[in-house]
């Protein structure tokens, strides 16, 4: 099951116009493992996660997904086995039928028709979007939107899913019942969020990220009430964890 | 009309077409053709035929109702769009002052005959298109284009442009509503502030182009878009599509209101 | 400027349908040529935004009226003229199906006029000579105006055209060109300078863009006449071919023909398909008589009777148009009650 692990090694990147948005970043994250990416905006998230599916390329250093080395050749293997989720799900859900969509995937791995539409109906099942099959994205509510990109994704069965900022622009119900979808999943996890409850309720393992670098990398719990860290990093204790405003107990 | 009730209506259209009547279950493609030999049945008459255009709005009429269409809503629409035709044919009357016959003592002239045929050329064709959209889908018309024969490069083209039609013009219409809320009389309506919130828009869809791109390279995108047919031609289409068409040409042939006139009129015609 | 299908006989609308499909299916093997699939989402994007830059309007200095960006030339000049022709055609399908903006059998004049005029003509002779690698505002924003009005006026002159040829609309030729040209020089200028605006507010905010955009150099431009060349001829042939089935009155094309070839008409052999063909024709009158007729010249007697007869001379036409109208009504109503019963 060594398909499973993302290891990350000294991994730099500079853009074109000179900004150095990582500067030697590593890490390893073991099968089944549920990581949250947390950092202020512009920390290097965004830039950290496009490497994972090799979207982007490194100025230096190394990406490992299972036992391949990531480079031109394994690209197509490489994304096949991480699945990534956008931020926007407008911009994930691009096909003109919720179907299509969650098809879209399947078709270009080649799959003959049935096992495309197998997949399909056995994704959108898992996500509970499967009424929704024939609908147009731009019809969908918040979270069915959201529920229709995990779906496309699934739909590849991907070993690790990768994840930016899964819960924004949600209501709080929606939001719940993404947190209680996400838990039941037993894939490799890789979450980038400002969520910290979130991240509290998902996520064993914490790195943080500040300026390029990884600030600190361990229990979550551990992390989040290391106040001198967080200030630090412009981070805050997640809600949940802090003393009631009213009667200032804990 | 407001841009923002242009969009409201477009959406009213969507809408529509998702319901499920006998002529929304129909293949688009029995559609899309029969709507084609209506528009050309309709418009190949000569420029003062007026009566025998009329029986042809059975089609959309009987589309209206099976489809379970708002009449008064799409007659609306036909309004909008109504000036161009109508400032075009109202030159008619004026030029073309050769009399045609008299009903009674009023003579008419030709070319308030063919004035009237325009306007009646007018309503059957776009009729025809917003009764097709409504009923069909946007979805539906271009996957049935492509099944007939449209380049799969313009068909991927169409259906990208629907599905961010929405996203955008949410987009545009905030910054349209953000700006006008800041700006009093013509202040701030001008070419410079006007290029700059454009601009803007532009470089936010560039970007968004650059994310689904990504987030279809990450699905393994590799130059194909596959597309799903789940339609089929079967008894109810092809009957369609020949009842619907032979009643056209009928109609083209055959002048029935004026038969029918002479008949209740007991003037042979 | 969107014709209209009221306007139009089958002839002109087939002619120009077959124009545009050309330039669609030439336009499509371009673009996929050229395998650059970021190009995809790209233009779907741009088409889409199209829409939303029409959401927002600007003052047009010393009208007080307001105004908004057409898009054809913006969209030329960030994607070049096929993917770009593919993208303003796109637009006017919406617009046609959705709006009810002209129709479907106008589609082809207006994807024509409003999309191969900018984007294989305007666009490759002027945009791109005079901006050749310059960036400085005057120079764009003189190739832009330059551009837009170019493509304007041939557009607009080609609606003029398309609608007299179609001989439904009694205006001559030259005063309705005579409207239309001035009013799309005024829109051609405003035009330019708004897309100049916005073409120079991305060379400041992201030269990238522009840098790494259009391919239409030189290399590009010969196999570009070529097709357009190509284009006309189909366009005629298919004229050619659809006015042999007319009616067999002379009318302005065959006018033109016969003054082209010399001879009076095509001929064509009186037996089999054909002789069965003109039979249907001669019943349906595919082609309506074309009244290529000067201002105040009035038309022959002929044409005046057939017309006369043809719009129901006597009472019963009238009677019988009010029936007619009365039974689809009718017709409607009563299936409006059995849907709602059962």
């Amino acid at each position: 099951m060594s398909h499973h692990i993302v290891e990350v090694e000294n991994l730099r990147h500079v853009y074109t116009d000179g900004t150095a948005a990582l500067q030697g970043v590593s890490f390893r994250i073991t099968h089944g493992e549920s990581v949250a990416i947390v950092g202020a905006n512009g920390a290097g998230k965004s830039t950290l996660l496009l490497h994972l599916n090799g979207y982007l390329a490194p100025t230096s250093g190394k990406v490992r997904v299972g036992d391949l080395p990531l480079n031109k050749d394994t690209l197509r293997e490489v994304r096949h086995t991480v699945g990534m989720i956008f931020q926007d799900p407008d911009d994930q859900l691009f096909m003109p039928t919720v179907y299509d969509d969650v098809a879209f995937g399947p078709f270009n791995l080649g799959l003959p028709p049935e096992e495309v539409d197998e997949r399909v109906m056995e994704a959108l099942t898992t996500v509970g979007v499967a009424h929704l099959k024939d609908k147009s994205p731009h019809r969908l509510s918040g979270g069915e939107k959201r529920r229709a990109a995990i779906a496309s994704v699934l739909s590849m069965k991907p070993d690790i899913l990768v994840m930016d900022e899964p819960s924004t622009g949600l209501d709080p119900m929606a939001r719940r019942q993404l947190i209680s979808l996400l838990r039941a999943f037993t894939h490799t996890k890789i979450i980038a969020s400002h969520d910290l409850d979130m991240v509290l309720d998902l996520c064993e393992r914490t790195i943080v990220i500040h300026g390029g670098e990884v600030k600190a990398d361990g229990q979550t719990l551990d992390i989040f009430t290391n106040e001198a860290l967080l200030s630090e990093c412009h981070l805050q204790k997640p809600l949940s964890m802090q003393g009631c405003p009213v009667c200032g107990k804990g | 009309m407001n841009v923002d009730s242009k969009f409201l209506g477009l959406g009213y259209l969507d809408i529509l077409s998702f319901q499920d009547t006998p002529v929304h279950r129909l293949d688009p493609r029995a559609k899309v053709l029969t709507t084609i030999v209506f528009i050309v049945a309709v418009v190949s008459f000569d420029k003062y035929q007026v009566s025998a255009l009329l029986p042809f709005a059975i089609f959309p009429v009987i589309m209206i109702v099976r489809g379970n269409l708002p009449a008064a809503y799409l007659m609306g629409r036909l309004l909008f769009v109504l000036p161009f035709a109508f400032f075009v044919g109202m030159f008619n009357p004026l030029l073309d002052r050769d009399i045609l016959f008299r009903v009674g003592s009023a003579a008419v002239s030709g070319g308030w005959i063919s004035f009237f045929s325009i306007l009646l050329r007018f309503v059957l064709t776009v009729l025809a298109a917003l009764t097709l959209i409504a009923t069909t889908g946007f979805i539906g018309v271009c996957t049935a284009l492509e099944m007939l024969g449209l380049p799969r490069v313009f068909a991927v083209q169409l259906l990208f442009l629907y599905r961010y039609l929405f996203v955008l013009a949410a987009e545009g219409g905030r910054m349209a509503r953000a700006r006008s809320l800041r700006s009093f009389g013509d202040r701030g309506m001008g070419v410079k502030v006007f290029s700059s919130l454009v601009g803007h828009l532009l470089l936010r869809t560039i970007d968004r182009a650059q994310r689904i791109y990504m987030a279809m390279l990450s699905r393994g995108f590799h130059g194909e878009f596959h597309f799903r047919r789940p339609f089929k031609m079967g008894f109810p289409e092809i009957a369609f599509i020949f009842g619907w068409s032979a009643l056209f040409i009928l109609f083209r042939v055959y002048n029935l209101p004026r038969l029918l006139g002479g008949i209740l009129t007991g003037v042979a015609p | 400027m969107h014709m209209a299908d009221a306007l139009l006989s089958p002839a002109v609308g087939g002619i120009m349908w077959a124009a545009s499909a050309g330039a669609i299916a030439y336009s499509s093997r371009k673009v996929r040529q050229q395998l650059d699939d970021r190009k995809a989402p790209l233009m779907g994007v741009l088409g889409a935004f199209i829409f939303a830059a029409q959401m927002i309007n600007f003052t047009i200095p010393g009208t007080g009226s307001s105004g908004h960006l057409g898009g054809g030339l913006l969209l030329a000049v960030l994607l070049g003229p096929h993917a770009a022709f593919l993208t303003i055609a796109s637009v006017l399908v919406i617009q046609a199906l959705f709006f009810a903006d002209g129709g479907l059998l106008a589609l082809g004049c207006n994807i024509f006029n409003m999309g191969f005029f900018p984007a294989f003509i305007a666009y490759p002779f002027i945009y791109t000579s005079l901006v050749n690698g310059k960036s400085g505002r005057g120079a764009v924003t003189f190739a832009a105006i330059l551009t837009a009005v170019v493509g304007l006026q041939l557009g607009a002159l080609a609606v003029v055209l398309e609608t007299v040829f179609s001989g439904i609309s009694e205006l001559p030729f030259t005063t309705f060109a005579l409207l239309m040209q001035p009013i799309h020089l005024a829109i051609g200028v405003i035009e330019g300078v708004v897309t100049a605006a916005v073409v120079s507010f991305i060379v400041k905010a992201r030269p990238e863009i522009l840098e790494s955009g259009p391919e239409a150099g030189t290399a590009g431009r010969y196999a570009l006449r070529n097709a357009a060349i190509g284009f006309f001829c189909a366009a005629i042939i298919t004229g050619g071919v659809i006015s042999r089935f007319a009616s067999e009155n002379p009318d302005g094309l065959e006018w033109s023909i016969a003054r082209i070839t010399g001879c009076e008409e095509l001929h064509s052999p009186e037996r089999g398909v054909h002789a069965a063909l003109a039979a249907v024709q001669s019943k349906m009158a595919f082609l309506p008589d074309y009244s290529f007729k000067k201002n105040g010249e009035s038309k022959t007697d002929a044409a005046r009777e057939t017309a006369g007869s043809k719009a129901g001379t006597s009472v019963s036409g009238v009677v019988g148009g009010v029936v007619t109208f009365v039974l689809a009504l009718l017709i409607g109503l009563v299936l409006k009650r059995r849907g709602e019963k059962g």
